[in-house]
């Protein structure tokens, strides 16, 4: 498995080889006795768009999860911005300048939009405005005074983004952002995306929808039974489009 | 003219509609005081009767010992049983989370049986009397009832005590992760908030809400070992009709309980010490979750 990355320009914005922002070594997960993630290998760039492709149970949302810290037994070594976190825990892996946006959203009914958006606190200076985020989700500005779960899946989901975009955290662990919802909705996700990147974000995206990952992301780890057993770089997924054929097919 | 209208003298009318009124208002703040600690912590707190107990105790001690009067015992008292609630948590009940709720009821159980027999055995079952502050000794003739000061001033305290926590909760930015720490403590903590502290402190001001109570208490009931365990069940049926975890809830049917239980000493004596169970039965049957209680 290769993890050299060649310095490049993508969307106008620098992806430097430099500057680990993740490093995963060895990773194992657990839950209970079941052994879910057995040593995961990889490493992240500042600035870099990665994906976590695989089919479902194949240990992207757990990579995810343990990286935050989420699961609680795991062995091995997860080093964020420098710093080892395999026994952190998730508040203070957050205030390295994390943010996590669930698969199931994780929106939360008693609150509503505004309140959902201001919940998580300020984890690192550069955060965006609420109304450069309102700019960028026009629908939040109107429902801001909606409860959370009235919103639709799309809005939700845009509040899960935005929540996160509001705290100041430059790694963005994004799980199954387009699950479930209508192209055009997708479409803005990804536009969002690629703002993300020129903006120099660092993005762990966890996604099933290739064809939406595909034109984004620097780099694709493809991940079965609990294992990394591919990385592909943007520029090779023509060459290696059997691997996705065989990992990815269902 | 009133009492033949009713059958009986008004007076005794709003004498109990005021006893339900001050009576509710204990149920108010202990209710409260469950409600905050079953929302974050998902225990039912079975040794609230005996930490409001604490906080009678407390108000006695701090007068005869440091000659701290009521109105710093108002304060101090729930500070310090506060305290000892945060103690219990992080060294007791924190080894609970994330198990059976039944594991929760029976250490606090435990826990209220252990404190109270130790009070009885200390200071015996009998009450200790405790004077009423001197500001608010005698009363006013409303003209229908005497209404004495100290039983207006509880009722007033417990009200302001109530809306106080209502508006911590639904107003300011520690209160939206109070809410959110109900619904999920684990994504809550992802976003960078220390949720195990969170809930110390929960756990905490719950347990200050029973001294207050217990502070406000001693006056009028005398200070016993046994005066939680008395009380603590009526609190417990009015969680259940207002629902677990609601504030709101807890607040709105602690006092008409009260109410309720007072109105019904008037015109069915006998009845009075059961009806909030009845009530409680049909809210049960109709409506599982309680009147503001949301379904699982």
């Amino acid at each position: 498995m290769s993890d050299v990355i060649e310095n490049h320009d993508i969307g106008g914005q620098h992806v430097s080889e430099h500057i680990e922002e993740l490093r995963i070594q060895d990773l194992h997960a657990f839950y209970g006795e079941s052994h879910a993630l057995h040593g995961i290998d990889m490493k992240v760039y500042q600035g870099e768009l990665v994906t976590l492709l695989g089919r479902n149970g194949s240990g992207r949302t757990t990579t995810l999860r343990s990286i935050m810290g989420l699961i609680g037994h795991r062995t091995g070594s997860i080093m964020l911005k420098g710093e080892e976190v395999i026994h952190a825990t998730p508040h203070s892996i957050a205030h390295l300048g994390v943010g996590y946006c669930p698969e199931e959203r994780g929106i939360f009914s008693r609150l509503s939009v505004e309140e959902n958006l201001m919940l998580p606190p300020r984890v690192a200076d550069g955060g965006m405005s609420v109304e450069e985020l309102y700019e960028m989700f026009p629908n939040l500005a109107e429902r801001r005074r909606s409860q959370g779960t009235r919103l639709s899946g799309g809005e939700q989901q845009m509040l899960a983004m935005a929540r996160i975009l509001r705290t100041g955290a430059n790694i963005l662990l994004l799980d199954e952002i387009t699950e479930g919802l209508a192209p055009v909705i997708v479409d803005k996700l990804g536009e969002v995306l690629l703002e993300l990147k020129t903006r120099g974000y660092t993005v762990v995206l966890v996604e099933q929808n290739f064809r939406f990952a595909a034109p984004l992301a620097d780099r694709h780890f493809v991940m079965d039974h609990g294992k990394i057993v591919a990385t592909i770089k943007a520029d090779e997924l023509e060459s290696k489009q059997h691997i996705f054929d065989q990992y990815l097919s269902v | 003219m009133l009492t033949d209208l009713l059958g009986f003298p008004p007076q005794v009318l709003f004498g109990q509609l005021l006893l339900g009124l001050i009576n509710g208002a204990f149920y108010a703040v202990l209710s409260l005081g469950l409600a905050v600690i079953f929302g974050l912590l998902n225990i039912v707190n079975f040794a609230h009767g005996a930490l409001y107990m604490l906080g009678a105790f407390a108000t006695l001690g701090l007068t005869q010992y440091l000659g701290i009067g009521y109105w710093g015992a108002l304060i101090f008292a729930p500070l310090i049983v506060g305290a000892i609630g945060v103690g219990l948590e992080r060294v007791l009940l924190r080894r609970l989370s994330g198990i059976d709720h039944l594991y929760g009821l029976l250490l606090t159980f435990g826990l209220a049986l252990v404190i109270e027999g130790t009070f009885v055995k200390l200071f015996g079952a009998s009450g200790i009397p405790y004077p009423t502050p001197e500001a608010l000794q005698g009363g006013v003739n409303l003209g229908f009832m005497f209404l004495p000061f100290y039983r207006g001033w509880v009722v007033v305290a417990s009200l302001a005590v109530c809306v106080a926590t209502w508006y911590l909760f639904e107003r300011t930015k520690i209160g939206a992760y109070l809410r959110a720490g109900t619904e999920n403590p684990r994504l809550l903590q992802a976003f960078g908030v220390n949720v195990p502290l969170l809930t110390t402190l929960a756990y905490g001001y719950g347990v200050a809400l029973a001294a207050f109570a217990g502070v406000l208490a001693a006056p009028i009931t005398q200070v016993n070992p046994l005066m939680g365990s008395n009380l603590i069940i009526v609190v417990f049926a009015v969680v259940v009709i207002g629902g677990m975890g609601s504030i709101m809830g807890a607040v709105v049917t602690g006092l008409s309980m009260g109410v309720i239980e007072g109105l019904t000493k008037v015109f069915w004596p006998e009845a009075s010490s059961t009806v909030i169970f009845v009530v409680m039965a049909i809210v049960l049957v109709l409506r599982p979750a309680g009147l503001f209680g949301k379904p699982a």
